[in-house]
C-alpha cells in the first residue's frame, strides 16, 4: 500500500492555495469598463502586436471578413518573428471612424475580461485532458489484453481519479459561459448571433442547452466507465476466477468506441467552437494526440516517482522503456496531425480557414513555434536513442518539456479566439496551472492510497512482472 | 584453413537458449548459431556486441534530409522559381511546408535502403552468393550451434550432449 507522504500533501495544498490566490487576483484585476481596459493596454504597451483586428470571428461583420482577406499569409509566412508589423499599421487605420473605434474598444474590454477566464479554462482543460488521455490509454491496454502493462494499472487508475473533480470544474466553467458570466464562446452571445448568419446556420448544434447536454453525456460516460472499470479491477484482486477481468475487457472495448466519438465531439464543442467560423475535420484527432501523449507522460512520471519511493519494485527498465517509446511515438503522431492540419490550410490559403494560422503566427509567434520545438524536435532528439529511454532522469526531463509543450498547445488553441493579442503567460495563467497541478497531485495520490499498488489476480500479472525487452 | 568445428543441433529454441548459456558459462567461444527464425535474446546470450546499425540509420537519414533540401531548393527555388500555393515568396524557408513531405520521405527512403545495404555488406551477402548454411535443416525446424575445436573435442562432445542436443557432428571447415 502506498501512503501519501506529508511533504507531497503539503506541497499540493500550497500549490492550490497559491494558485487560488493568483486566480482571484487575476479576476479582481480584470477591467470593468472600457476606460480601464484602454488604460491597461496603454500601460502595457499594447499587447503583442499593434493589430487589434485579429480577423477573429467575434463580430461577424463584412468589414472583418475583408480585413481577414488582407491577412493572407504571403506577408506572414513562418518567419520566426513579427516581421510584418508595418503591414498591420494599415489595418489599424481602418478603425478611423468613430463607430468602429468604440466597437473596437468594447472588443478589447471583452478580451481583457476573458483573460482570467481563459487562463482558468486552459489550465482546467489541460489537467482534465491528462486524466482523459490516461483513461484512453488504460482502456486500450484492457481491450488489447496487453501483457506488459498490468503492473501499471493502479497508477493509471489513480490518475484517472482526477476525471471527477477535473471534469466537474471544466463543466462549471462551461456552465458559467452559457450563463454569460464570461465571453469565452462568442456563439453564446445572442447579440453576436443576431448579426452573424454563419453562426445562425449552426444554431441547431451550437446552442447553450444542447451544448451542456452533450457535455453531461461526455463526462457522464467517461466517469461511469472509469468508476465501473475500477470496481471490476479491484474485485479481480480477491476473485476466484477471471470473470471480472473478462467483463472489464468487454467494457473497455465498448468504451473505446464511445470514447472516440465523444472525444472528437468534445474537442469541437469545448475548443473548436471558441472560434465558431473556423473548422477542421481532424481537430478531434489532433486534440486526442495531445491528450494521449500528455497522459502517457504523466503515467511515466508518476511511475518513476513511485519507484523512487521504493514502491512498484517489479516495474523494471523495460516498462519505462515502453512508456518512453509511447512518449516518443505519440509525439511524432501529434506532429503528423498538427502538420497535416497546418499544411492543407497553409497551401490552399482560403481566407476563412487561413485566418486561424495567421492569427497564431502573427500574435502568438513564440508560443506557436516554441510549442512545435517542445512537442516535436525536443522529444525526437532526446528520446530517439534506445538507451536514453531507460534512463529515468532523461524520461523525466523529456516528460516535463512535453507537458509544458502540450499546455502551450491548448493555450494556442484557446487563447487567440478568447483574448486575441492580449495574451500573456502571467499571474492568472501560472496561478491556474499551479492550482490545478495541486489539485491533480492531491487527487491522484489520494486515489493511489486507496488500493494495493500492485494488482494481485490479474491473469497477465506474471507476464508483466517478467516483462523484458 | 582446415579448422575443425563441432556442430550441435537442437529442436527447440528454449533448449537452444539454455545450451548457449551453458556453453558460455563453460567459457567456450560460440562461432555461430543458425536458426530458422530469429530467437529473442539470443544475441545477448551469445555475448554479441550491440548492433550499431541504428547509428548508421540516423546518419543515412540526415543524408536523405540534406539531399531533399538541396534538391528541392535547386529545383523549385533556384533553377526554375515556382509560385507555390499562390505565395510567390521564392524563399525555401517560407515555402517549407510544401517540401516537408518530400523531406520526410527522402529521410525515410535513405535511412531504410542504405541501412539494408549496410546490413548486407556487413553480413557479407551479395546476389548469387552461395549459402554458408552448414545444414539445410536449419532452414526448416532445427537450430545449430557451431563451436571451433582446439584439441578439446571430447570435452565439447560431452558438454553438448549434456545440453540436450539432438545430434552432434564434427566437420572440417
Amino acid at each position: 500500500m502506498y501512503t501519501f507522504s506529508n511533504r507531497l500533501k503539503i506541497a499540493s495544498f500550497i500549490l492550490m492555495a497559491v494558485g487560488a490566490i493568483g486566480i482571484a487576483i487575476g479576476f479582481l484585476s480584470a477591467p470593468a469598463t472600457v476606460a480601464e481596459a484602454k488604460e491597461m493596454v496603454a500601460a502595457h504597451g499594447g499587447g503583442h502586436g499593434e493589430s487589434h483586428e485579429l480577423a477573429t470571428t467575434d463580430h461577424g461583420e463584412q468589414s472583418h471578413a475583408s480585413e481577414s482577406a488582407h491577412d493572407t499569409p504571403e506577408h506572414h509566412a513562418p518567419k520566426g518573428e513579427h516581421a510584418d508589423l508595418s503591414a498591420h499599421g494599415t489595418e489599424t487605420s481602418h478603425a478611423s471612424d468613430d463607430q468602429h473605434s468604440s466597437e473596437h474598444d468594447e472588443h478589447l474590454l471583452h478580451q481583457l475580461q476573458n483573460k482570467p477566464w481563459a487562463a482558468l479554462y486552459v489550465a482546467a482543460f489541460f489537467f482534465f485532458m491528462i486524466a482523459l488521455g490516461v483513461l484512453a490509454f488504460y482502456a486500450i491496454q484492457r481491450a488489447a489484453q496487453a501483457g506488459w502493462s498490468p503492473l501499471l494499472f493502479r497508477v493509471m487508475e489513480g490518475i484517472t481519479a482526477y476525471l471527477v473533480p477535473g471534469g466537474i470544474i471544466v463543466f462549471l466553467i462551461l456552465v458559467a459561459s452559457v450563463a454569460h458570466m464570461n465571453h469565452l464562446f462568442v456563439w453564446m452571445d445572442p447579440e453576436v448571433v443576431a448579426h452573424d448568419t454563419i453562426i445562425q446556420g449552426k444554431a441547431g448544434y451550437l446552442n447553450g442547452p444542447f451544448f451542456l447536454v452533450r457535455a453531461t453525456i461526455f463526462l457522464g460516460g467517461w466517469i461511469a466507465y472509469r468508476w465501473y472499470s475500477r470496481k471490476l479491477s479491484l474485485a479481480q484482486d480477491t476473485a476466484d476466477d477471471n470473470t471480472n477481468f473478462v467483463k472489464n475487457f468487454r467494457l473497455s472495448a465498448a468504451f473505446l468506441v464511445f470514447y472516440l466519438v465523444t472525444e472528437s465531439m468534445m474537442s469541437w464543442d469545448w475548443i473548436m467552437s471558441i472560434d465558431p467560423h473556423w473548422f477542421s475535420t481532424l481537430f478531434g484527432w489532433y486534440i486526442f494526440a495531445s491528450m494521449f501523449v500528455s497522459g502517457i507522460t504523466v503515467i511515466a512520471l508518476v511511475t518513476i516517482y513511485l519507484k523512487s519511493k521504493g514502491l512498484l519494485e517489479q516495474v523494471n527498465d523495460s516498462h519505462i522503456h515502453d512508456l518512453a517509446k509511447f512518449m516518443f511515438g505519440i509525439s511524432i503522431f501529434w506532429t503528423y496531425l498538427w502538420f497535416s492540419q497546418f499544411m492543407l490550410i497553409w497551401y490552399s490559403n482560403i481566407p476563412e480557414e487561413v485566418t486561424y494560422y495567421v492569427t497564431r503566427i502573427q500574435d502568438y509567434n513564440l508560443p506557436f513555434f516554441g510549442m512545435l520545438a517542445m512537442n516535436f524536435i525536443f522529444p525526437l532528439l532526446l528520446l530517439m536513442n534506445s538507451d536514453y529511454k531507460r534512463v529515468n532522469w532523461f524520461v523525466v526531463m523529456a516528460g516535463i518539456v512535453i507537458l509544458a509543450g502540450h499546455y502551450l498547445d491548448i493555450f494556442n488553441a484557446i487563447m487567440p479566439s478568447a483574448v486575441g493579442d492580449q495574451w500573456f503567460i502571467g499571474l492568472p495563467e501560472i496561478s491556474a496551472i499551479l492550482f490545478f497541478a495541486g489539485l491533480f497531485i492531491f487527487t491522484v495520490f489520494t486515489a493511489l492510497t486507496k488500493a494495493p499498488i500492485t494488482p494481485k489476480r490479474n491473469p497477465f500479472i506474471e507476464e508483466s512482472k517478467h516483462f523484458h525487452y | 584453413m582446415a579448422n575443425k568445428v563441432i556442430q550441435a543441433l537442437y529442436n527447440d529454441d528454449d533448449i537452444l537458449m539454455l545450451a548457449v548459456k551453458k556453453v558460455k558459462a563453460a567459457k567456450y567461444h560460440i562461432e555461430e548459431v543458425y536458426c530458422p527464425f530469429p530467437v529473442h535474446g539470443l544475441d545477448k546470450a551469445m555475448g554479441l556486441a550491440p548492433t550499431r546499425i541504428a547509428i548508421t540509420a540516423f546518419m543515412y537519414g540526415l543524408v536523405g534530409l540534406a539531399v531533399a533540401i538541396t534538391m528541392m531548393n535547386y529545383i523549385m527555388i533556384e533553377d526554375w522559381p515556382q509560385d507555390i500555393g499562390g505565395k510567390p515568396s521564392f524563399s525555401y524557408l517560407e515555402n517549407m511546408p510544401a517540401f516537408v513531405p518530400i523531406m520526410f520521405e527522402l529521410t525515410v527512403f535513405f535511412a531504410a535502403h542504405l541501412m539494408v545495404i549496410t546490413f548486407y555488406m556487413r553480413s557479407k551477402l551479395w546476389p548469387f552468393k552461395q549459402a554458408e548454411n552448414p545444414d539445410v535443416r536449419t532452414t526448416d525446424d532445427l537450430f545449430l550451434m557451431e563451436i571451433e575445436i582446439h584439441d578439446n573435442e571430447a570435452a565439447l562432445q560431452e558438454l553438448l550432449a549434456d545440453t540436450g542436443a539432438v545430434e552432434i557432428k564434427v566437420s572440417q571447415k
